[in-house]
């Protein structure tokens, strides 16, 4: 109930919280795309700089963070470990049948190994301080120009604001459920692969049924309250682009500028 | 002298290390074998973290519970806790939400199949079942998703049923039925009382409480207020306003007709009332 999962929202008050979502979305989008840039330990460590900066201003604490990303860990430790064993060039430091530790494959896994972690932070950086509904509201302002080509736009974030507004209600009722078939006998952890996959049959069934049934309620209900999906629609939640948001452009154009002064090594001139 | 069935000693509870407030605080109860108890409280007072003790799906922070020969403690196995579940039937709220088979039949066998019955004592137990909550065996075969509401929650309690607990635990079992559907479910568990089997009943309805319980739990912001016969829990207004309960309609129908000077002993059923006052106006019992 209180655990920090990967990508839900903190409450608390921060500078970084009360930003309008569609610049948080922006950000987000831009410093990962940034990340693809830098091909060096200074401007490795210049984005680690801004992305640290953003963490703090967020605050919410570092332990917070990793609590969320943890469960990630062992996806990023597989990939790294296939990429240190199976690319070759460079140097060879070990070798044995298919499998070789590399010069270029340490490089490689390293790299790997950053930009995976900066995505997943900068992205938790987002869901952390943006609730998820925001976040959709955002997406909607940025799709509107793709009513032109006649993508239904409202009815897509529709779906997405349903669909997120519903996780937490699921989650829920899968452990009710979890419970009530445990309380019949069932045992969860026990006999082969097989048989486990079969103790999924009871919870998932009921969930499965419980939650048309919800979305036929839900349908009929918005129609009774004369939803119409091709209407156009206004919002409860408003969008507002304030002053903070403008620094905050501005901020990341400053980070991009100097990216580029030391990935074209301006830096290194200077202190010649 | 009566077995007791559970006995819980300073049993504390919190869901999480980082919430604010325990959900179950320092908790002693004993329950008898073969009592009727009723659990009232306050939406968010504790009474469903109880039971799910009661019932073994979570471990208490503190003290411990026993049911039966099996006690269980903060440090208790997975193992024990099934364990416990073996005494324990737990109908939860809205039961039928959780039938997941093809036919009824498969639905109400779940329970036994899982405590590893053999097939004879399993088919004989879904007849059994089907019987105790009134449902004909003709519907063995028939889908669960098929049936009307009232029918498919009686299904449900069916697969608690089955696997025969000495303790049943109801959980606003008539939660969203109908008249009719209350008064023979309510029914079909005084039965299964009188046949022995221990009840623990949640509901916010005092009139079920006043009717059949013989032992009523107060639960209010995870302590336990009072367990006492309801005779002695309904005699107290202000305690119950203070613990956000209601009166039982015979009990209230009693204050009011004391206020207008009819004097009528004190009743907890609707019945007893209806015949003393008949007896008072100088009719004959049941007319």
């Amino acid at each position: 109930m209180n655990k920090v999962v990967f990508g839900s929202y903190v409450p608390v008050d921060s500078v970084l919280h009360r930003l309008d979502p569609r610049m948080k979305l922006l950000m987000c989008v831009w410093y990962v795309i940034l990340v693809f840039f830098a091909n060096s330990l200074w401007t490795s460590l210049w984005l680690l700089l801004g992305l640290g900066f953003a963490m703090v201003l967020s605050r919410v604490s570092f332990r917070q963070y990793w609590q969320g990303i943890r469960p990630l860990a062992w996806v990023i430790v597989i990939t790294v470990v296939f990429q240190i064993l199976f690319s070759s060039g460079g140097r060879v430091y070990w070798h044995w049948w298919i499998m070789s530790i590399t010069h270029d494959g340490l490089v490689n896994s390293l790299i790997i190994f950053y930009r995976f972690m900066v995505i997943i932070t900068a992205s938790t950086v987002l869901t952390a301080t943006t609730p998820t509904l925001r976040i959709a509201d955002g997406l909607d302002w940025y799709m509107q120009p793709l009513k032109a080509i006649h993508v239904p736009v409202n009815q897509l974030t529709l779906m997405l604001s349903i669909a997120l507004r519903f996780i937490p209600t699921i989650m829920d009722e899968a452990g009710k459920i979890t419970n009530a078939q445990r309380s019949r006998g069932m045992n969860f952890h026990q006999g082969n692969l097989f048989q486990r996959v079969k103790h999924l049959v009871p919870v998932l069934i009921p969930l499965f049924v419980n939650s048309f049934k919800r979305a036929e309620d839900l349908a009929t209900a918005m129609e009774a309250r004369g939803y119409d999906p091709d209407s156009p629609r206004t919002h409860y939640r408003q969008l507002h682009w304030h002053g903070a948001d403008n620094i905050t452009l501005g901020l990341m154009v400053v980070l991009t500028v100097i990216l580029f002064l030391i990935r074209g090594g301006v830096f290194a001139l200077v202190s010649l | 002298m009566a077995q007791s069935a559970i006995v819980i000693k300073n049993v504390g509870f919190t869901y999480s290390a980082i919430a604010a407030h325990p959900a179950l605080k320092d908790l002693n109860l004993t329950i008898e074998a073969g009592s009727f108890v009723g659990i009232v409280g306050h939406t968010g007072s504790g009474k469903s973290t109880l039971v799910s003790l009661i019932d073994g799906l979570t471990r208490p922070t503190s003290g411990t519970i026993q049911v039966g020969p099996v006690v269980v403690s903060a440090n208790s196995s997975a193992k024990e806790l099934a364990a416990l579940r073996q005494h324990v039937g737990y109908v939860f709220q809205f039961p039928e939400q959780q039938l997941f088979a093809e036919t009824v039949a498969e639905d109400i066998a779940f329970g036994p199949t899982n405590l590893g019955w053999s097939d004879d004592q399993i088919q004989q137990a879904v007849h059994d079942a089907l019987d105790l909550v009134g449902l004909p065996q003709s519907m063995a075969q028939r889908s669960p998703f098929a049936l009307s509401g009232g029918q498919m929650r009686r299904v449900a309690i069916a697969g608690v049923l089955a696997m025969r607990p000495a303790i049943l635990i109801l959980d606003e079992p008539t939660a969203g039925l109908d008249a009719a559907s209350t008064n023979q479910l309510l029914a079909n568990v005084a039965q299964l009382h009188a046949q022995g089997t221990t009840i623990l009943l949640i509901t916010h309805q005092m009139d079920q409480v006043a009717q059949y319980a013989d032992q009523v739990v107060v639960m209010n912001q995870g302590h336990l207020v009072k367990a006492a016969p309801p005779q002695e829990i309904f005699a107290d207004p202000d305690f119950l306003v203070a613990n956000h309960l209601n009166l039982p309609a015979a009990v209230e129908i009693n204050r009011q007709l004391r206020q207008v000077g009819v004097e009528l002993p004190p009743t907890m059923k609707m019945a007893d009332l209806a015949d003393r006052l008949a007896a008072r106006l100088g009719g004959q019992k049941n007319e």
